[in-house]
């Protein structure tokens, strides 16, 4: 199982690097809240496989505050961003 | 073979799964030059990749509380997800930030230059 968590972790890792990028390069808003999106999701699928990999249970309750959050966030988001002027 | 190892091994599987999804994500994030087509891929982490890291957790804890927690998670994802994607989606549309030499059909371009409805 460590050999398994050295891999997501790395994987998780990579990811996490690239979509950061997206962050900081995007060129509006809504490329950001995607990219903003993305990262949530990474960060959920990584405090997961840290519960499979300690066989902990503590901190399955933050996966649903965080996906929570994800959702108002890029909805609110999304609802509020100006819209074109032309 | 006992059968915990075998779950252990089902759990790996499915957890560098989940991951490679998510590398996959950040890939497509930063090479796709349109923010539709990157929304295409932000999608992959965010169903199929958490489901399957989902599942990878719910076989390392085989407890009734956890994979209800589990359960809860995943169906919340999946009932959100195409919500937060529509509206994405519309914003995008409407602020005109879409690349029209890359779509094929633009079945809203017809509603948008005519019609009653297309004020809102």
């Amino acid at each position: 199982m460590i050999v398994v968590g050295v891999i997501v972790s790395a994987l998780l890792f990579a990811a996490v690097a690239l979509v950061l990028v997206r962050i900081v390069r995007g060129p509006t808003t809504l490329d950001r809240i995607v990219a903003v999106d993305v990262l949530l999701a990474i960060v959920v699928c990584a405090i997961a496989a840290e519960a499979a990999y300690t066989r902990d249970a503590t901190s399955l309750t933050l996966l649903v505050v965080l996906s929570i959050l994800g959702f108002i966030g890029s909805v609110s988001v999304a609802r509020f961003s100006p819209r074109s002027r032309r | 073979m006992t059968v915990q190892t075998l779950a252990d091994i089902l759990a790996g599987t499915c957890l560098i799964s989940g991951a490679l999804l998510s590398l996959a994500a950040g890939v497509g994030l930063l090479r796709f030059p349109d923010l539709l087509s990157r929304m295409h891929a932000a999608t992959k982490p965010q169903v199929l990749g958490l489901l399957l890291i989902l599942a990878g957790t719910a076989l390392r804890l085989p407890n009734v509380v956890d994979i209800t927690t589990l359960v809860l998670v995943g169906a919340f994802q999946l009932v959100t997800a195409p919500v937060a994607a529509h509206m994405i989606g519309r914003a995008v549309y409407r602020a005109g930030q879409v690349r029209r030499d890359l779509l094929v059909v633009d079945e809203l371009a017809d509603d948008r230059a005519g019609g009653p409805g297309s004020g809102t």
